[in-house]
């Protein structure tokens, strides 16, 4: 069992070391140092602790790395199509796979899916391994889980990569648990080492921290990336390329979950496709403030959207919400307006091409990922922008 | 209809710095709560609880402090707690954190549903409710904004999907999550404030589980390891503006022009 041990001789200064833990697991107790169930085994202390602090470990055993080979790409359908997210993810595993030299994956589960299969070799999978069955209709977990099982048992591929929407968010723990292995969640950059280990960037502890991580005894490496975090390839013919069909026993297909009713949900243009936005944030004081700034997206042919606080407060639709918690936006120019930029918010717009953030607080973190920091009060600069534009317009 | 809550105790705000210099988590004065997520599953769970009867449970993990938000589940209606707190259980990711939990539920003793929130508010992964379903071998459904009818054998609830919300009736037990939403939260109630005080909260440590092997625990039970922390880099190409507003409001003009933003479109 790793645990820290605590070497009490070399302490110097008892109260100092309690302060280094984030987490408030360094105690006190009867004079001694002790470490609590709030121990999240962060090292932080063995960095920082002049010795005292030790990390005790126990060889674990390593998973045959060389039986697990390429990288998997879970496909999403939706309505019939394939959800974006997945020709980008394709994308990634061909970098990743061409790295160790192996080959690249997809997974297509489906009902009536089959056609869709040559078109996730065009964007660089080698081989497609196709689950086409009426009981894959909607997304259940038992058969859709059932099915991606019998691939990986088949196929034995060292990192499969699933988009971060629903359906993947529900299938991909799904199925980590069930080979008991690693799962990163919401990862912004990933890369293959020569033992292919995934190096997995993700934001972490919802604050401004990015966390490197790794899966490195356990085989298959899973995670998941939202959309519109990787480039979609150029597509284009590729007749090396293989279709697999496959089955699975009807005992595989049953499931607890009745559908009684699917309803298609009014379609709503998303922010995720809007090529500009102006995001609105804390900076903005009242909501009728916000008409200001859905002029100036609407003169620049884009689309209002909003922090967290901004949904929360009742001020903006959910949809409309920029962030971790909300979409993932990759927008050819996104204007921030009063946006303070915590992480939550910068991890999903900071693939914008160019980022233009106007915030009164010169020591704003958002000025640390904008492309032009513009210090001054929005309030201001804004309507001075719209007159401009509007003048300019109407001369022509 | 025994349903069980999961809740976790989270920092009282997601302001959470590290400092570039020495690389430490800044976390000074940061008070804890409970995962505003988990108030929507356990107001679920009250109401269900008002509508086919039955107990609610609720299940933690963390430091003892954590006892608060299943002091505080009780403030709001839930009738037994227990948090599962062992500094073995430290470091846990996702398998480790769901494996435990799953432990943790079946020590509570039988159950007809679990009730997760959509995410936590420090992970943010939405994870643990699909891992930990599956560690307790049932189905999930997640994303559940409605519940419509429950029976001593199923639960039929709405799913909020991309494109679709789908009905569909679940066999039981099972796991759902739920949106945010899909219920007010009750706020904490006085009066069972004072009839809850001297509730008992287990404390449940990996002696009282039925895997005792720490090996599936913590860090040894993580496949995940955190290989480093950093701050987020900066872009490369800056500009900053610091001149007048109008000064500013031209500029950006410009810049709009110049990257033909302002082309009139249709």
């Amino acid at each position: 069992m790793p645990h820290i041990a605590i070497h009490q001789d070399k302490i110097t200064d008892i109260e100092a070391l309690v302060g280094i833990c984030p987490f408030g697991a360094i105690e006190i107790v009867d004079g001694r140092l002790e470490i609590s169930a709030g121990c999240r085994i962060c090292r932080l202390c063995i960095k920082r602790g002049n010795g005292v602090f030790e990390l005790v470990e126990e060889p674990i055993a390593t998973v045959d790395k060389s039986a697990w080979r390429g990288v998997a790409v879970i496909a999403e359908v939706e309505d019939g199509a394939v959800h974006p997210v997945t020709f980008e993810l394709i994308g990634k595993a061909k970098e990743l796979a061409a790295k160790v030299k192996q080959p690249v994956y997809a997974l297509l589960i489906g009902s009536g899916v089959e056609p869709l299969a040559p078109l996730l070799t065009e964007y660089g999978a080698d081989i497609v391994h196709v689950y086409d069955k009426e009981d894959f209709r909607y997304f259940r977990i038992e058969p859709y889980t059932a099915a991606a099982e019998d691939f990986i048992r088949k196929v034995r591929p060292s990192a499969i990569l699933v988009g971060g929407t629903p359906a993947g968010r529900s299938l991909a723990p799904r199925l980590a648990a069930r080979f008991r292995t690693g799962l990163t969640a919401d990862c912004t950059k990933l890369d293959m080492a020569e033992t292919t280990d995934l190096d997995q960037i993700r934001p972490a502890y919802g604050g401004n921290i990015m966390a490197h991580i790794n899966t490195p005894r356990h085989r298959p490496q899973f995670a998941t990336v939202r959309y519109k975090i990787f480039s979609i390839p150029p597509r284009r013919p590729n007749p090396a390329a293989r279709i697999v069909r496959a089955e699975l026993p009807p005992a595989k297909l049953v499931s607890g979950i009745e559908i009684l009713h699917a309803e298609l949900k009014e379609r709503v243009r998303g922010i995720e496709d809007a090529e500009v936005i102006v995001a609105a944030g804390r900076g903005v004081r009242k909501p009728e403030d916000l008409t200001m700034l859905q002029e100036l997206a609407d003169l620049l042919d884009g689309r209002l959207a909003s922090t967290r606080a901004l949904v929360e407060a009742g001020w903006m639709d959910a949809r409309c919400q920029i962030g971790l918690s909300g979409r993932t936006v990759k927008p050819k120019l996104i204007i921030t307006c009063g946006v303070s930029g915590a992480i939550q918010f910068v991890a999903g717009m900071n693939g914008a091409e160019k980022i233009v953030a106007i915030n009164s607080d010169p020591e704003a973190p958002i000025f640390n990922v904008a492309h032009i920091g513009i210090r001054g009060d929005l309030y201001k600069i804004v309507p001075k922008l719209i007159a401009e534009i509007k003048r300019v317009r109407k001369e022509d | 209809m025994r349903i069980t809550v999961c809740i976790k105790q989270v920092p009282g705000t997601s302001q959470v710095e590290i400092d570039p210099v020495t690389g430490v988590l800044k976390r000074d004065g940061v008070e804890s709560k409970m995962n505003p997520f988990d108030l929507y599953a356990l107001e679920t769970a009250l109401q269900m609880k008002h509508q086919y009867g039955g107990e609610i449970t609720v299940v933690s993990m963390g430091p003892p402090q954590a006892q608060a938000v299943i002091r505080e589940a009780f403030m709001m209606g839930a009738d037994r707690g227990f948090l599962l707190s062992d500094r073995r259980f430290g470091g846990a990711d996702v398998l480790a954190t769901s494996y435990t939990l799953a432990q943790g539920i079946r020590a509570a003793g039988e159950f007809d549903l679990v009730i997760c929130g959509k995410q936590t508010t420090d992970g943010d992964t939405a994870q643990v409710g699909a891992e930990l379903a599956e560690t307790l071998g049932i189905p999930h459904v997640t994303n559940v904004c409605r519940i419509h009818d429950a029976d001593a054998d199923t639960v039929t609830i709405t799913q909020d999907m991309p494109l679709h919300r789908l009905t569909a009736k679940i066999a039981l037990p099972c796991l759902i999550t739920v949106e945010k939403g899909i219920f007010e939260p009750r706020l904490p109630s006085y009066k069972l404030m004072r009839a809850t005080s001297d509730r008992e909260i287990k404390i449940l440590t990996l002696d009282d589980l039925a895997d005792r092997d720490a090996k599936h625990y913590g860090l040894n039970g993580s496949p995940t390891q955190v290989k480093r922390i950093f701050p987020p880099e900066k872009s490369d190409r800056q500009e900053r503006w610091d001149g007048s507003e109008t000064e500013s409001a031209e500029r950006l003009f410009r810049f709009l022009d110049d990257h033909k933003f302002l082309q009139k479109l249709g």
